[in-house]
């Protein structure tokens, strides 16, 4: 029963790496850049939703809705600002930029309202113990757990069938190709930043449900986490971000089980490592030969 | 006559070297600098060395690692145990604390520089967190309140690991190994076809990086009565990237000139620490954007003394050339 209970944690936490881990993959599925600022979104996200619930007085859905459409904002201007004239740069200029804008976001936040930690309002949801065969589920993990699953059919509906999902494949699979081909390079772009960052967002707002503390520097880890999961299931494959999030909530949920709860960071950089080691295309991905 | 030519450099160098040690050394004897210029100064030197081993990795090499702090932690470490728990000499610590700064190093490379770019950082990062949550557990070591080091770092020992540092790594640059590691940050798969041998170099440029970082982890925790965990979280990592990225990747005196600099900014900044790190990401942004290549980008310092009699038509402009 033990083990079944720590399963259901765990996919309750691994819901909320896979929504941020969607971000991660798209964004890097489409211009092969680790989006370190990416954790940064996220805690945004939930301080968006705090402040929704706490000054205006919202409910769960509204507060979610307003989460989503800032970060969606807040990604867009990050990709203009400071992705878009590297376009063509190394590698190392644009992952060193990302790094840039994460720490800016996050020192910005504490300058702009400092560093102590809020406490997510707990009446938010409701909040019932269910019994089902001798497992206590929290209503509140399914609302959470419900709520990631709607997006990310929602995801990929989007993906799979609209005219800006059916673009993002094609800049994704070859961007000059899809220019030649009459498709918007850069607001195709965009619209995945969006995207991606209105999913942080939301997982922002259900993670303050789930955990009640938020703080300025929450993003940093989750962030790191989200990304081990995307790399967990081959990177810039969707799918995988969802199925690699939810293995890395389990994992972590059974560590801690298991009594090795101040390793649970430790699990997920050591799998992160033993899978660039081993199968450095992820669980789902194809190794594909760089040639000169 | 042409052997004089060809070293006078280095040798004025060493001479300017020892003279500033000189100058310092009568400096602090004769109590003239208070222990806040000292403690800068030995900051300053600290950070010099992290700068230039994490150039030999980033600059020279080209592989992005931003664990550089997990090195630097191991060495803080295994340095304090050598003192405190087994009371050995100060000199025989700091070598300990190199060497398995080394071999950390080593068992880092060999697996994770099969991969390039975007993911070796991540591996890299990932490493440094590990190191970070295993002192965090492990009770020998103090866990989460961290050891108390006696204070044994004197200026002699700081300017004799800054001078070795300096010295090997622009030997190591300037010889055949490093002209094989800088083929490999131009095109690895180029280097790799003209037949060297791109992981021995590699791992041989994260084993000396790593090396010193060790090195300048002893220095630290000699210095500062205490070391923690969180004082090697990636922060750190980042703080030394920027004294690299800041320089100029490939440039060595851009490292050190970067790392003086931003020692002495973050010295008067220290008071506000918010607005320390939304400088360091502005600018480290802005440099991305408007400078990619850094302040000096490869050009060593150096090389603008000898511009002139480059253009006059002497041999090459740096002494650079190697027969390999």
């Amino acid at each position: 029963m033990e083990l079944i209970q720590q399963l259901v944690n765990g996919i309750s936490l691994g819901s909320i790496y896979a929504l941020i881990a969607l971000g991660y993959t798209m964004v890097y599925g489409i211009v092969r850049l680790i989006n370190f600022a990416h954790g940064d979104v996220f805690m945004i996200g939930s301080f968006v939703g705090f402040y929704a619930v706490t000054a205006l007085h919202v409910g769960f859905f509204p507060a979610l809705l307003l989460a989503m459409a800032a970060c969606a904002v807040l990604g867009v201007c990050i990709e203009r600002i400071a992705y878009k004239p590297l376009r063509n740069a190394t590698r190392i200029a644009v992952l060193i930029t990302a790094i840039g804008v994460s720490l800016l976001i996050e020192y910005g936040t504490i300058y702009l309202r400092g560093a102590q930690p809020e406490a997510y309002p707990s009446t938010l949801l409701p909040d019932k113990k269910l019994e089902i065969f001798g497992v206590i589920i929290n209503s509140q993990s399914l609302l959470i757990l419900g709520t990631s699953i709607v997006l990310m059919i929602l995801l990929q509906l989007i993906v799979y069938k609209t005219k800006i999902g059916k673009a993002m494949r094609a800049v994704s699979h070859d961007a000059e190709a899809a220019r030649l081909m009459g498709i918007n390079v850069d607001n195709t772009i965009s619209a995945t930043f969006a995207v991606g960052s209105a999913l942080a967002g939301a997982a922002g707002v259900i993670f303050g449900i789930y955990y009640i503390k938020i703080e300025p520097l929450m993003g940093i880890i989750p962030g790191l986490k989200a990304f081990v999961a995307a790399v967990l299931g081959g990177i810039g494959i969707i799918p995988g971000a969802m199925v690699g999030g939810l293995v890395l909530g389990v994992i972590e949920s059974l560590v801690s089980g298991l009594g090795y709860s101040l390793w649970r960071d430790g699990a997920a950089f050591i799998i992160l490592i033993l899978i660039l080691i081993f199968r450095p295309a992820g669980l789902f991905g194809k190794n594909v030969r760089e040639k000169v | 006559m042409a052997t004089w030519k060809r070293t006078s450099g280095f040798w004025i160098s060493i001479v300017l070297a020892l003279i500033f040690f000189v100058v310092v050394q009568v400096l602090i004897s004769g109590q003239i600098l208070n222990s806040f210029y000292i403690n800068t100064l030995f900051f300053m030197v600290i950070n010099i060395i992290l700068a230039v081993s994490l150039h030999l990795i980033i600059g020279v090499t080209g592989q992005f690692s931003i664990g550089h702090a997990g090195f630097f932690a191991v060495g803080a470490y295994a340095s304090a145990i050598m003192t405190m728990k087994l009371q050995m000499p100060f000199a025989l610590a700091l070598l300990v604390g190199g060497i398995a700064a080394a071999v950390a190093g080593l068992l880092i490379g060999i697996p994770s520089l099969r991969l390039k770019g975007d993911y070796l950082a991540i591996a890299t990062l990932g490493f440094g967190e590990i190191v970070r949550i295993t002192l965090l557990n492990v009770d020998y070591v103090g866990g989460a309140s961290g050891m108390m080091v006696t204070n044994l770092t004197t200026w002699p020992w700081v300017f004799a690991c800054l001078l070795i540092t300096i010295i090997v790594i622009a030997n190591f640059t300037n010889s055949t190994h490093g002209r094989a590691c800088i083929s490999i940050r131009e095109d690895e798969i180029a280097a790799d076809s003209m037949g060297i041998n791109t992981t021995y170099y590699k791992v041989a440029a994260f084993v000396i990086g790593s090396f010193f970082a060790g090195i300048a982890g002893c220095l630290y925790a000699h210095h500062f009565y205490i070391i923690q965990p969180t004082n090697f979280g990636f922060l750190k990592s980042f703080d030394i990237l920027i004294f690299v990225v800041l320089g100029g990747l490939g440039s060595m005196s851009g490292a050190v000139i970067a790392a003086i600099l931003l020692t002495v900014v973050s010295t008067f900044l220290q008071d506000y620490p918010e607005t320390r790190m939304i400088i360091y990401s502005i600018v480290l942004i802005l440099v991305m954007l408007y400078r990619p290549k850094g302040l000096l980008g490869t050009k060593e310092l150096t090389s603008f003394f000898k511009l002139r009699r480059a253009t006059e038509g002497g041999i090459g402009n740096d002494n650079k050339h190697t027969v390999a």
